[in-house]
């Protein structure tokens, strides 16, 4: 009766084997992927390291010639830039997404709109600055921290509706039925309930957009434009890091070569903190035994 | 205290399956009516039509009327009032996950924009010792998730909600088939006491609870009801074969 379960020893092993395998390759595949990361990170400490100082943060850059000097305006650009992309891109991507998943469902209109988010997703980021270009800057007949700023956001829209839609859609039906079961109007059950529950994986599709906008250069070209002096006004031309490093990086002298690797490593820790900060803020309040 | 319930040709279909044909049944108020019968009987899309839940599914639709006390709660009223005054707990425990034990149990009436503080604390105590669940989340009503209580606990977590705002009837689609048989008969124990306050409508497949906790049963089959009585004379003397068979488990 028992024989037809048991397993012949060359089974076993097999499977051993098999198994072995498995968890070899999904390891491997972890390195694979975190590699590029460390290597590029390692690569700018060692670059840039050495060339970062106090004066990095506080200062702005010098005129060409001149030793020393700093990035502060564009880190401060780069900040009031993400500021007013996110101000933008994140209510617009969220509201969005809330259309596709509760409203929308399998209707002509919401269809468009994933389609054109798709689409949107998949264009060149320097189209999008020459976009914003003939849109905002050419009717205002000058560059902006504001058209700089529009641009990014525009970029974020599609990251965060596609993943808000998605993340909406996990979210248990049964969830769904217990807040509506309480009398709760449709509106603020997938307000406060649905995007409640969903808002882990909404944040995460927030900051995948806004760390990849972040190092976004092309948008900023024609829109931010770049500025050597210090301006938070969002009606001039501003400074980015990015942007910096962009000229920096492109012109011929050895100094300002170094200062565009120092600022390469800045935006990636720069970046890497603020993700982390919003991180550890959004799921401070979150309990314990909470899926 | 609870009301009573009148439903009056109630069909309902889901797109073109027609689920429930010419359902007429009285549920009268501060009882336990039972709804037996096998699975696909229409005993879960009767009671979602008693609070309008079945409207949500968009290929649902529902003719006839139920009338709660004297309202049509297909005319009178939006579903949103209905469902504030016919409450419902479902078939798996269903806690917000992201809430804790105080915010389950206050949320229907803080997202109705309620928010008196200590009128909400005596309401939140209030539920959890109805739904005899206080003593053993009391001190951590506000650390713990509603989902980190076990499956029976979340069941009553459930309970607490659903009387937290005050509902006039109570429906239970199948409460303890999820549940361990400890944890049933705390359920049981609590619809027992819940009927002075509620009028209760469970749906079940354990034809031994239907008889332990209801007044009245109502035996569906194929969408139709077939027998409608009180609990004992349905499970000693059947007035219908059918039911005698499903009862004495000659099929179903």
């Amino acid at each position: 009766m028992t024989s037809q379960y048991k397993t012949s020893k060359g089974n076993r092993m097999w499977r051993a084997a098999s198994n072995h395998l498995a968890t070899g390759l999904a390891i491997l595949s972890t390195i694979l992927v975190i590699t590029p990361l460390v290597v590029i990170f390692i690569y700018l400490l060692y670059k840039g390291a050495s060339s970062l100082n106090f004066a990095f943060f506080t200062k702005i850059p010098r005129p060409v010639g001149e030793t020393g000097g700093g990035m502060a305006n564009a880190i401060v650009g780069s900040g009031l830039l993400l500021l007013v992309g996110s101000a933008l891109g994140v209510p617009i991507g969220i509201a969005a997404g809330i259309f596709l998943a509760e409203f929308g469902r399998g209707g002509k209109l919401a269809n468009l709109v994933r389609f054109t988010a798709d689409v949107l997703n998949g264009v060149p980021s320097i189209v999008m600055g020459i976009s914003v270009y003939s849109l905002i800057v050419l009717p205002q007949k000058h560059f902006s921290a504001f058209a700089g700023g529009v641009a990014l956001g525009i970029m974020m829209i599609p990251t965060i509706t596609r993943t808000t839609e998605e993340m909406l859609l996990m979210v248990p039906h049964a969830i769904r039925e217990a807040a509506l079961g309480l009398g709760v109007p449709n509106w603020r059950s997938v307000l406060s309930i649905t995007l409640r529950t969903a808002s882990p994986g909404v944040i995460t599709g927030c900051m995948l957009a806004f760390a990849r906008v972040a190092g976004e250069t092309a948008p900023l070209l024609f829109t931010a434009f770049g500025n050597q002096f210090w301006s938070v006004n969002l009606n001039q031309p501003i400074a980015a890091l990015p942007l910096q490093i962009y000229v920096y990086a492109l012109s011929p002298y050895e100094e300002w070569h170094r200062l565009a690797w120092a600022g390469a490593l800045v935006l990636i820790v720069l970046i890497v903190v603020s993700v982390s900060l919003v991180r550890f803020v959004t799921t401070r309040g979150v309990l314990k035994g909470a899926s | 205290m609870g009301v009573g319930l009148q439903v009056t040709n109630l069909n309902a279909w889901y797109g073109t399956n027609h689920a429930l044909l010419d359902i007429n049944l009285p549920i009268p108020a501060n009882e336990a009516t039972a709804l037996i019968g096998p699975s696909g009987c229409g005993k879960s899309t009767f009671v979602r039509c008693l609070n309008r839940m079945h409207e949500t599914n968009p290929i649902a639709r529902v003719t006839g009327s139920v009338r709660m006390g004297d309202i049509d709660i297909y005319n009178d009223v939006s579903p949103v009032e209905v469902r504030r005054r016919v409450g419902m707990v479902f078939q798996r425990p269903n806690p917000f996950p992201t809430m804790s034990i105080y915010d389950n149990v206050a949320s229907g009436l803080r997202l109705n924009g309620f928010s008196n503080r200590r009128i909400l604390d005596e309401i939140v105590e209030r539920s959890l010792k109805n739904a005899a669940l206080w003593d053993e989340v009391k001190n951590d009503l506000k650390k713990k998730s509603g989902a980190s209580l076990s499956g029976g606990q979340q069941q009553r977590l459930c309970i607490a909600r659903a009387l937290a705002v005050d509902p006039e009837v109570l429906l239970m689609d199948e409460p303890a088939s999820a549940l361990d048989p400890v944890s049933t008969a705390k359920i049981e124990d609590l619809i027992f006491q819940l009927k002075s306050q509620y009028t209760i409508v469970i749906v079940t497949h354990n034809m031994q609870q239907a008889a332990r906790v209801a007044e009245r049963t109502g035996f569906f089959l194929n969408g139709r009801l077939v027998e409608f009585d009180a609990t004992h004379k349905i499970f000693t003397n059947p007035g219908d074969k059918r039911t005698e068979d499903y009862i004495t488990g000659r099929f179903g």
